[in-house]
């Protein structure tokens, strides 16, 4: 085959285009503009957030969407790293061994002439009220449950594993699970606890030092009301910047 | 059927394929190593990534998201090098249509491949995206725009085989902006992570769409003048012309990345945001010092960029060497995109002892055949497209 015979062919698969009419062309691109224009417009609710829910780091009083509006006070200098709520997680929910729903976190700071203090800080999913991980989820496995406000697996069944919400969320509090093929969070023990009656985590119940207390923050007579609400108090939540409005609150009491 | 099936597959035209041992041997090996991937994959299916996959709960996306992400971009790349020509009428830009749009299928086909075993579950999602669609998720949006970008990409290029240019054409309109949309979706899944500060941000859809567009220039060079050596074929003034003006893009394109790559560098290290300061930092002078500079900015910008200037796109051995550089500087791109963006733990910088002030990722041998495996299969359905598409010149009418 030579050089003309190339080009010729070449120009077989080209040149037929130029036979459509303006008319013609016009019609068809308005077609192509229909269907993405339906595709596109979509996209755009992507952006919208969760659920609007008003609260900054330290909680404003009547700011409790949900009720009863589980929260979690850490009472972290009280931690004596014992890993017992570890324990308790784990015997509760059969969480596995390379995983956690819960765990400590040792912090270190420097005092004068090399000296340190420790304290211990547990950490656990902090069921936002603007849970990034929600949002993200392709196929609604995951969402924050409308009444108490805890965001769980509620169909694992369609969680496809694609760890979209792992890497959303700001509290690293998201595991795959293995045997379950699905992804795995603390749900402050509702399916193995709440549900059934108990009034608290499992992980609350095993502290010897009282650090984790569990609670309604809606209710102005629960014990997680009454610390957050108390005078003299410092509380904190982790990573305020990321505008996800945790519920599980430090103080220094 | 058969008639159908010959307006599609042409028999006779265009260019006839070099039919070799060494080519039947070649794509004997590729369909095995596809198959070693696929192997692979479905292990670690089965077996469960924690055992398998060098991925973790701090690191939940490997180097199989940096491919999925590769091919993905090349994908919609090569459906925007295509639509200049054949749906905005560019004459120079049509020579290449066709193969970019079998490409762009064969690309597409590849990440979702690749992705398929990344996603630990990937079986649920035929059902779970009907019935549990978020409409607020973008990777919902990305994998649904993609699935209809497949499906219109192929009814497209029947329609381009077939001659029916004017439907093509439409067609071309129609994947270009679902494309677009799913590509700036895959930038934002990214982008609208708060709290992930290395992405975070509306850089990403924007950086997305015009990688897309680079790697489409790119792409479509490496492989048109590939498909034309492996096959012993003469080029032809028109397409060396084609070939010219996506070089000129592809100067273009790059020219833009080197941009965006000097302002995200310069922003990060200027500024101290927790997470994008720190993964800036271990870029330009930590561990992943030389993907950055001998991968993304050698590799990926600074000699393709050179040799096209050089030759002024001329020359097509030349253009051959730069896309096959560029694209693996590109594979860089991706890799460190998607890697970095997760290594700084989120309670970095909080004085906490046994934590990880960096977390590191690599990937294994399983992962590593799977993207292997995606490799081969692109290159195995690049090399039969060419000989059962005859060169993706011919009309059969």
């Amino acid at each position: 085959m030579n050089d003309k015979d190339v080009q010729r062919r070449e120009a077989l698969g080209t040149d037929r285009r130029q036979e459509i009419s303006l008319l013609e062309r016009r019609a068809l691109l308005k077609l192509g503009f229909a269907i993405t224009g339906v595709f596109l417009g979509g996209s755009v609710l992507s952006l919208v957030s969760e659920r609007r829910a008003d609260a900054a780091g330290a909680p404003a009083i009547g700011g409790y969407p949900y009720n009863p509006h589980y929260t979690m006070v850490i009472r972290e200098r009280h931690c004596i790293d014992c890993e017992l709520c570890k324990e308790a997680c784990v015997k509760t929910n059969g969480v596995p061994a390379y995983g956690y729903r819960t765990t400590i976190l040792e912090k270190r700071r420097a005092l004068e002439e090399g000296k340190f203090e420790t304290t211990f800080m547990p950490v656990l999913c902090n069921h936002c009220n603007k849970p990034p991980c929600v949002r993200v989820c392709p196929t609604t496995a995951t969402w924050k449950d409308k009444t108490t406000g805890i965001v769980g697996i509620y169909r694992p069944s369609l969680c496809i594993g694609c760890k979209t919400c792992m890497t959303a969320c700001p509290y690293n509090a998201r595991y795959f699970n293995e045997e379950r093929r699905t992804i795995d969070k603390c749900d402050f023990c509702f399916a193995s606890r709440l549900s059934k009656g108990e009034k608290t985590t499992a992980c609350a119940a095993a502290c010897p030092a009282d650090v984790r207390v569990f609670g309604n923050l809606a209710d102005p007579g629960d014990r997680v009301y009454r610390l957050l609400h108390a005078p003299e108090t410092m509380i904190w939540v982790l990573r305020p910047e990321t505008g996800a409005v945790p519920n599980v609150f430090y103080v220094n009491t | 059927m058969n008639t159908h099936l010959a307006g599609i597959f042409p028999r006779t035209g265009g260019l006839e394929a070099r039919r070799s041992t060494t080519l039947t041997l070649t794509l004997a090996f590729l369909a095995l190593l596809a198959v070693a991937g696929i192997v692979a994959g479905i292990h670690s299916l089965v077996v469960g990534h924690e055992h398998t996959f060098g991925v973790s709960r701090g690191v939940p996306w490997g180097i199989l998201i940096a491919t999925y992400v590769f091919f993905v971009v090349i994908s919609t790349g090569l459906c925007i090098v295509s639509s200049i020509g054949h749906v905005f009428g560019f004459k120079e830009f049509m020579p290449i249509a066709k193969r970019a749009v079998f490409l762009s299928i064969v690309n597409i086909s590849a990440g979702f491949l690749v992705i398929a075993f990344e996603i630990e579950s990937s079986w649920r999602m035929v059902v779970g995206n009907v019935v549990g669609a978020n409409l607020t998720s973008n990777i919902w949006w990305m994998g649904t725009l993609y699935g209809f970008y497949l499906v219109l990409m192929v009814v497209e290029f029947v329609m381009l085989q077939r001659g029916r240019h004017g439907l093509a054409s439409a067609c071309g309109l129609a994947v270009l902006l679902t494309g677009i949309a799913a590509n700036s979706n895959l930038g934002a899944v990214f982008g609208l992570l708060n709290g992930q500060w290395f992405w975070q941000g509306p850089y990403m859809p924007i950086y997305f769409v015009t990688s897309a567009a680079t790697s489409g220039a790119v792409a479509i060079i490496f492989y048109t003048v590939l498909a034309y050596k492996v096959n012993g074929w003469q080029m032809s003034e028109a397409m060396k012309q084609s070939l010219h003006s996506i070089a000129k893009l592809a100067v273009l394109m790059l020219a833009i990345i080197v941009f965006f790559t000097f302002w995200r560098t310069v922003a990060g290290v200027t500024g101290s945001a927790p997470g994008r300061h720190e993964a800036l930092l271990s870029l330009l002078n930590g561990p992943y010092r030389f993907n950055f500079w001998a991968g993304e900015v050698l590799l990926g910008l600074v000699l393709p960029l050179a040799l096209l200037l050089v030759t002024r796109g001329r020359n097509v051995n030349v253009l051959f060497v730069a896309t096959i550089i560029a694209m693996v500087g590109m594979f860089f791109m991706r890799y460190d995109l998607v890697i970095l963006g997760q290594l700084v733990p989120p309670y970095h910088g909080m004085g906490l002892v046994d934590y990880p002030e960096f977390y590191t990722y690599s990937p294994t041998l399983h992962e590593q055949l799977v993207v292997v495996g995606g490799a081969a299969f692109c290159g195995l359905f690049f090399l039969l497209g060419e000989r059962f598409f005859r060169g993706h010149l011919v009309d059969s009418h």
